[in-house]
């Protein structure tokens, strides 16, 4: 009796210490993600901020001829590559989201369980692949096809400089593919979330099925499509190599037919052979990528936090 | 169901810190390991060490050709080369980190101030490609000019066909595109509809892309695209040597200090190069040999 006591304390004792080793690993390791979260935050303030002094944060922001590797008056103005980033985005989701959303739909109401069964994974393959892939295939197929309708569009124009049809168009095109599976995943699954009662209320009530959806679903699942539209904006807004291959490249202005930069490429495209403050102003467009992805890290956090509220 | 999409996030987000944390440690200790300048010679005088060299992109096929032949007649020498581009390469020799610097450009004030040595050991051509299709296949110096500053838009200017001018170059910082701006006088004045960041994506751009224009390393010149002859001077290695060839740039082997003043084994390094087996490599990789 008194050896099975012996034995179940010191049992105990070994439990205990593994519980306490394990504690101290698990801690370790969220530090570690702090740590790297803290020390990217201060060194992108303290590589972003030396430039905007140094050139002026009016002339790096609100200037829009962007010649930094000029001998004679070199210029760092990075507003056509803010807008850019803006407005492609905004045009990724115009277009990405209502195919999103709809696919969506079809996905967790209309499809049967086997037509479900089957296209989800093919969405989920869609989220998989490489987005160097993407690029690869925009020049090949995406950009040929824009190059061809550029030149039926501007065939009378002089003063159009042809893209070959590398554009913002291309870019946007591409970006509007790869939100598609983080849009049609996350609204998908709000849009599952919705308790049948609500839908079996709308038929009690004569609605069909498209009524229903339209009306009772989609409102009811309204902050999860929100959130999956704030998802998107992010992918969109940091994604670099599709867009690199497809978008041209050149400092413009952002309408569909020029060749723009964004945020992203204008980092990747310069970082390997920029010198002194050309180096400094590329960490302040890093900088200035940061705090767009930051603000919608913030805002995607609060709208989850709003839906767990809803859904308990 | 939301909670538990962002714990599995949250938790994928701790592994990848954790596994940046571990590389970046990697890192640092190869960064020493490179930095220890192994220059004990033995009585039989015999090299051994390492010889490290950072830069330019344009320099990968000489510097990789050199570093395979230098270190087969050396077997007790290592030489390794990052290809980080020429800005990154003569930071990093002058931060001394490398034993070299390579730069396709030639060096800036501010780097000679800082202390590094520019050392030419080749000369690069630089080559106007067209598509294949495209029959304008000469170009005078003005009418490139033209083309690049956006004052000729359309090949049928230029005695071509009716077909808009698509104008691919390199990204700004790019050695190639500072040398071909430079040597054409053009330097600011460019209106390019694409900016691409390699000579890889410009070769396939331009080849794939009718009535594109672009310029790249003579080297890398294939069958994909055509090189444009320059005021009647066709692009090859006889007429830059000959001086004829205007569209040329130098490959820079940058030190801190003077040769001489560089360790045993850097000096081998460059007495090699000028050598007649480097001499060879310089010109089988398609550059020419500077005398």
């Amino acid at each position: 009796m008194i050896k099975q006591e012996m034995s179940l304390s010191k049992k105990q004792k070994g439990k205990a210490i593994v519980e306490s080793v394990a504690k101290y690993i698990f801690t370790i390791c969220a530090i570690a993600s702090i740590i790297a979260v803290f020390s990217i935050t201060f060194y992108m303030i303290q590589k972003g901020t030396p430039a905007l002094f140094e050139v002026g944060i009016k002339e790096i922001l609100f200037h829009t001829v962007w010649e930094p590797a000029s001998k004679t008056e070199p210029q760092y103005g990075i507003l056509y590559i803010i807008l850019t980033s803006i407005v492609g985005t905004a045009m990724a989701i115009l277009i990405g989201v209502p195919i999103g959303v709809l696919a969506a739909i079809f996905l967790s109401e209309v499809a049967s369980d086997k037509v479900a069964a089957l296209v989800k994974p093919v969405v989920e393959l869609l989220a998989g692949i490489p987005s160097v892939v993407y690029g690869l295939l925009g020049i090949m197929i995406l950009n040929p096809l824009i190059y061809q309708l550029e030149q039926k569009i501007y065939a009378d124009s002089t003063t159009h400089q042809f893209t070959g049809g590398k554009n913002l168009l291309a870019g946007v095109l591409v970006l509007a593919i790869m939100i598609l599976p983080t849009v049609i995943n996350m609204t998908e699954s709000s849009l599952r979330a919705v308790p049948v009662q609500l839908r079996a209320a709308s038929y009690a009530l004569g609605a069909s099925k498209i009524q229903t959806i339209f009306h009772v679903v989609l409102p009811a699942a309204k902050s999860g499509v929100i959130t999956a539209i704030v998802l998107g904006i992010g992918r969109a807004i940091g994604e670099a190599m599709a867009i690199s291959f497809v978008a041209g490249n050149s400092v413009n202005a952002p309408f569909p037919f020029h060749s723009v930069r964004f945020l992203t490429t204008a980092l990747v495209s310069e970082m390997e052979y920029s010198a002194d403050t050309h180096r400094e102003v590329l960490f302040t467009i890093g900088l200035v990528l940061f705090a767009f992805i930051m603000l919608i890290n913030l805002l995607i956090g609060k709208l989850l936090k709003k839906n767990e509220k809803k859904h308990g | 169901m939301l909670n538990k999409m962002m714990n599995k996030f949250r938790k994928v987000v701790a592994v990848a810190c954790v596994a940046g944390l571990a590389l970046t440690g990697c890192g640092n200790e190869n960064a020493n390991s490179t930095s220890t300048k192994g220059t004990e010679s033995d009585t039989t005088k015999k090299l051994s060490g390492t010889i490290s060299l950072a830069g330019s992109t344009s320099m990968e096929k000489l510097a990789n050709a050199l570093q395979e032949a230098f270190m087969e007649e050396n077997p007790g020498v290592t030489v390794e080369v990052e290809y980080s581009g020429s800005s990154a390469g003569v930071e990093s020799l002058i931060s001394g980190s490398v034993d070299i610097g390579n730069s396709s450009r030639a060096l800036k004030d501010s780097e000679k101030e800082s202390g590094a040595v520019e050392n030419i050991v080749a000369i690069d051509g630089i080559a106007v490609i067209v598509d294949k299709n495209n029959t304008v296949v000469d170009l005078t110096k003005d009418e490139l000019i033209s083309i690049y500053t956006g004052a000729a838009t359309n090949w049928s200017e230029l005695g071509g066909a009716d077909q808009p001018i698509v104008v691919v170059g390199r990204e700004a910082g790019s050695g190639t595109r500072g040398a071909f701006e430079e040597l054409l006088g053009i330097e600011d004045a460019c209106t390019y509809a694409n900016e691409l960041s390699s000579t890889g994506a410009v070769m396939a751009t331009v080849a794939a892309t009718p009535g594109a224009i672009g310029y790249v390393s003579l080297d890398v010149i294939d069958d994909s695209v055509i090189a444009v002859a320059l005021n009647g001077v066709a692009a090859t290695v006889e007429n830059i040597k000959g001086g004829s060839y205007f569209l040329s740039r130098p490959f820079v082997m940058a030190t801190k200090g003077a040769i001489s003043e560089q360790s045993e084994l850097v000096q081998a390094w460059f007495g090699f190069i000028q050598s007649d087996a480097g001499k060879s490599i310089v010109e089988q990789v398609g550059l020419i040999v500077n005398d």
